[in-house]
């Protein structure tokens, strides 16, 4: 069987992502492409090629796929179905809104946010907010899928696969893209970061949010989080959301200040390797999955945290 | 325009779900249900396009139509639309889980009858967290599509939508008719008032099955089993930030 992995790219390079879903991949079938959509995305198509174990890339470039907005991503995917038996995207904005268009086009049941591959038809995905992990076969005869790229070690560098160039569809005539703000970022991306500060409906104001977040955020080398209630507030921008309905994140190190810990926030954020909490409220839910908790005035303790950091060498 | 609202009936937000302990699904007896929190937006964002409000003229909307796939219950989840202002219902009864693609496939046949200008979906229904019906129901009606809005301008047979996405905000026009799904900064659902409850008591729902529509819903997915995740040894305290960064060095590892 032959799989085609749609890459999350840049135009120049591929995210992190794609090397992760790559991975997932290869636990269905030893035959693996990289689909690379869109404009002046040779680099990205490049940097697909390198990745270890990927048989061949897909290069199509044009105007139509700059934005990889759904419709013209599924006049390109769906008819390259015939040459799969499986088509897997990151679970990332992009992928959950275009694997469906593809599944209800091909007629199958989509996988959404897998995080186990146990065969070519078995796979494990998280319910409701992560509180039970089904099992499921699809009989249907090709298989769509986005994959939770968090939970698959990255495919390593040092392939060379060959880059075909196919053609771009034409353009949808029903959807145009109008703009957009896109949250420039110091820091490293949320998704694949490797140590996460993330601030809660505790910081009160956006400029507080900033204030406390952003310097220990500095200091760890980490990318900045929130809860829903954060963003909900303004304190911060949507795309820093944690949770069920957010982002998933699988950090080294996930520090949560002035979190409460509900089940949406902890489906975002339970698979960290260390969590630590700091809450003035000792009876927070964070705390019960927390390694460290602190129960203290953030006001206090992270100022006091940035301190001990630099004695410590951080 | 009519604007067509898909509501799912969910386990309540606040709950946490029970794993059978013979793995075999899902515990919900006696547990409380509610509306999916991201259809009530979608409810509230079809009433003010009806009654105005929310930066819509009143009447862009002409009528709102809740649906619901569902067992019989799920009525209960239509009569909260009717509360909220929806002007009638359509129930599907079904009982049993219905998957993403069989219920993209009913809503089509009922957008075929019903004609709509707008379908508004949640983004994800926080049981099965699909995040599917929507793009699905799209793609079997040609349609395009705007998911995770996180605001709606109605103009000239468009929507310019403002889409909550990986690294911030974009924004596209879909002409009309188009499938919006939302997200959670669209709007802030009203509560429904006892007039009103009232009131929707009398809005009619109409009755059908799948097979009024020739939907098969039989599953494609088989369940192999249904696991807890396994458990983290968390509830472990520090007493001070001295200690925190100490046991972050040295025993953590992770400084
Ligand atoms: C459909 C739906 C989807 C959702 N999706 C998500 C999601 O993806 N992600 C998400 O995060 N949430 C999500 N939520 C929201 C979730 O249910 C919670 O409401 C939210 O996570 C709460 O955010 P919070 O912990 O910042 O706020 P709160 O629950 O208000 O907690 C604030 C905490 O700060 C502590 N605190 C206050 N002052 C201080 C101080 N000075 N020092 C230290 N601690 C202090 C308090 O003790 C409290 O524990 C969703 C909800 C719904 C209904
Ligand atoms: N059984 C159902 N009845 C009515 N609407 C549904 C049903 N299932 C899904 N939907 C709609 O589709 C959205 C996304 O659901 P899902 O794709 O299952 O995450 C929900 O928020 C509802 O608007």
């Amino acid at each position: 069987m032959a799989v085609l992995v749609v890459a999350e790219h840049d135009g120049a390079s591929v995210k992190d992502a794609t090397h992760k879903v790559v991975t997932a991949a290869k636990g269905m079938s030893g035959d693996v492409d990289v689909l690379v959509a869109g404009e002046n995305a040779g680099g990205a198509a490049q940097a697909a090629a390198k990745i270890e174990g990927v048989r061949k890339v897909l290069h199509a470039d044009g105007a139509s796929l700059a934005k990889q907005l759904a419709e013209n991503m599924q006049a390109l995917i769906v008819p390259l179905m015939s040459n799969y038996d499986a088509v897997l995207f990151p679970a990332t904005t992009t992928g959950k809104n275009v694997a469906p268009r593809v599944a209800a086009k091909l007629d199958v049941m989509q996988l959404s946010g897998v995080i186990g591959v146990e065969s070519a038809d078995t796979f494990i995905r998280p319910i409701y907010a992560g509180n039970a992990l089904t099992t499921v076969k699809s009989t249907d005869s090709k298989k769509v899928l986005t994959v939770q790229a968090t939970a698959f070690k990255a495919s390593g560098e040092g392939g060379s696969a060959a880059v075909d160039s196919i053609a771009a569809p034409g353009a949808s005539d029903k959807t145009n893209f109008v703009g957009e703000e896109i949250v420039k970022l110091d820091r490293p991306e949320l998704t694949g970061a490797k140590r996460v500060v993330s601030g809660g409906r505790a910081m009160g104001s956006e400029e507080e949010f900033k204030k406390v977040i952003e310097p220990l955020a500095d200091k760890l080398g980490a990318a900045v989080g929130a809860s829903r209630a954060a963003v909900d507030a303004g304190y911060a921008p949507n795309d820093y959301q944690v949770g069920q309905t957010g982002k998933v994140v699988a950090p080294e190190l996930y520090v949560a200040i002035g979190i409460s810990g509900a089940i949406q926030h902890l489906a975002g954020m339970k698979d960290s390797k260390v969590i630590v909490a700091i809450n003035k409220d000792e009876e927070a839910p964070i705390f019960q999955i927390a390694d460290y908790g602190l129960v203290a005035d953030y006001k206090a303790a992270v100022p006091e945290l940035l301190t001990e950091l630099e004695k410590a060498g951080v | 325009m009519k604007v067509l609202v898909p509501v799912k009936r969910v386990l309540d937000y606040n709950l946490k779900v029970r794993v059978k302990p013979d793995q075999s699904g899902v515990d919900l007896s006696n547990l409380k249900m509610s509306m999916n929190p991201f259809d009530e937006i979608a409810v509230e964002e079809a009433v003010r396009m009806k009654e105005g409000g929310g930066g819509h003229a009143a009447g862009a909307a002409s009528e709102v139509i809740a649906v619901s796939i569902g067992p019989q219950q799920a009525q209960e989840t239509i009569r909260t639309a009717l509360a909220m202002g929806a002007d009638r219902g359509i129930l599907v009864q079904v009982d049993g889980d219905v998957e993403p693609l069989a219920v993209a496939k009913i809503l089509k046949a009922i957008c075929d009858a019903e004609q709509p200008g707008l379908v508004i979906l949640g983004k994800q229904a926080i049981d099965d967290d699909s995040n599917q019906t929507g793009q699905m129901l799209a793609a079997l009606l040609d349609w395009p599509q705007a998911t995770f809005a996180s605001k709606i301008a109605l103009s000239d047979g468009k929507a310019a939508v403002t889409r909550e996405v990986d690294g911030g905000l974009q924004t596209l026009s879909v002409a009309l008719p188009a499938i919006v799904t939302t997200d959670l900064r669209l709007n802030e659902p009203r509560y429904a008032s006892l007039p009103n409850i009232m009131k929707a008591k009398k809005k009619p729902i109409d009755m059908k099955t799948a097979a009024d529509y020739g939907v098969d819903v039989a599953p494609r997915l088989q369940v192999v089993k249904v696991a807890e995740p396994a458990k983290r040894q968390g509830g472990a305290k520090v007493k001070t930030v001295q200690e925190l960064v100490e046991k972050l060095k040295n025993e953590a590892g992770v400084l």
